[in-house]
């Protein structure tokens, strides 16, 4: 992967996969501890340890397509590259839970990428499932929820054209504003 | 969220539109590969660039649609078209530059562009 935004848009199709209702997409930055904190959270079907220990190899998946499965290993080293750590946490049938922690200004850091554009494509992909985005640094933030805006569209679909262009406008300004990186 | 008012503007618009947007029934359907090989190979600026070329072009009756992995990751980003009374279409090395003319030849015209699916690979 190029950027960490396509982890993300990769690591919240397993969270889809997993039957959520809601994922939960946190982008933190802490420039004084220099670090970038990255979590997905969802409420899907979650996962026993045994699981939760073998998605982060990359020979395990239970995908019948092939028979390895790379996002959960493919992001975990793109955190320990960069000096940071990994962390997977669930709890079958009550979802799961990854945070990745980034070394900010480590050179091995991927860029964080367009993050308007996987939160397009994770909506525009599950319009019935809600999600929320979070972006912060040093205590400025920008929040997205799908809940809000779907209280306001009522019978207005989440994947409408016009609609996906509001979300990659949010996205994209709150990202110049607040990250310009 | 602080931009719902802009939200409801938009709605408002849009709920205007609806009363004279005509309901189609989805003729065709452009589904593309979006699990990790996929991603990896370049799939979102290839569904960002479908989504575009077809709202701009209004086709209402078309559906863009994602899916995991189709099996053949060596040939990702992958496209597969379906469009009533064709057989299946596959796309594959997508690029957003190749949507335009996808669009344009195939998904309106109805001739496939034959030098971007998988046989010319063969
Ligand atoms: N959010 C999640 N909820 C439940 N199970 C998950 C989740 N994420 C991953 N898994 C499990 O871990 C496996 C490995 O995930 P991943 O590394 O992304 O590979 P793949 O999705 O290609 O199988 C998945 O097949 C699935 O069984
Ligand atoms: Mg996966």
């Amino acid at each position: 992967m190029t950027e960490l935004s396509l982890h993300v848009l990769d690591i919240a199709q397993n969270s889809v996969s997993a039957g959520a209702s809601l994922i939960e997409i946190e982008v933190a930055i802490d420039t004084r501890g220099d670090r970038m904190t990255i979590s997905v959270t969802d409420n899907g079907k979650g996962m026993d340890g045994r699981t939760a220990r073998l998605a982060q190899d990359p020979f395990y998946t239970t995908r019948t397509t092939r028979k390895v499965g790379l996002g959960i290993p493919l992001f975990k080293m793109s955190a320990l590259m960069s000096g940071g750590s990994f962390k997977l946490e669930g709890r079958p049938g009550e979802g799961t839970r990854i945070e990745a922690v980034f070394g900010y200004s480590h050179i091995d850091r991927l860029p964080l990428g367009d993050m308007a554009q996987t939160m397009a494509a994770l909506i525009a992909g599950s319009p019935n499932i809600d999600f929320v985005y979070r972006l912060s640094k040093d205590g400025r933030d920008f929040a997205l929820d799908t809940r809000e805006m779907r209280a306001v569209l009522a019978d207005i679909p989440l994947s409408t054209p016009e609609v996906l262009e509001f979300v990659r406008r949010q996205i994209a300004g709150a990202s110049e504003d607040i990250v310009q990186t | 969220m602080k931009s719902l008012a802009e939200l409801q503007a938009l709605r408002d618009k849009m709920q205007a539109q609806m009363g004279i947007r005509r309901e189609e029934e989805l003729s065709t359907r452009i589904v593309v590969g979006m699990a990790t090989c996929g991603i990896a190979a370049g799939a979102r600026p290839v569904l960002a660039a479908f989504t575009d070329e077809i709202s701009k072009r209004r086709l209402t009756d078309v559906a863009v649609v994602q899916t995991g992995c189709v099996g053949i990751c060596q040939y990702e980003p992958v496209v597969e078209v379906y469009r009533p009374g064709e057989e299946k279409v596959t796309y594959v090395k997508m690029t957003a530059d190749k949507v335009a003319r996808v669009v344009a030849d195939h998904i309106v015209n109805g001739n496939v562009v034959t030098e971007f699916t998988i046989g010319a690979l063969k």
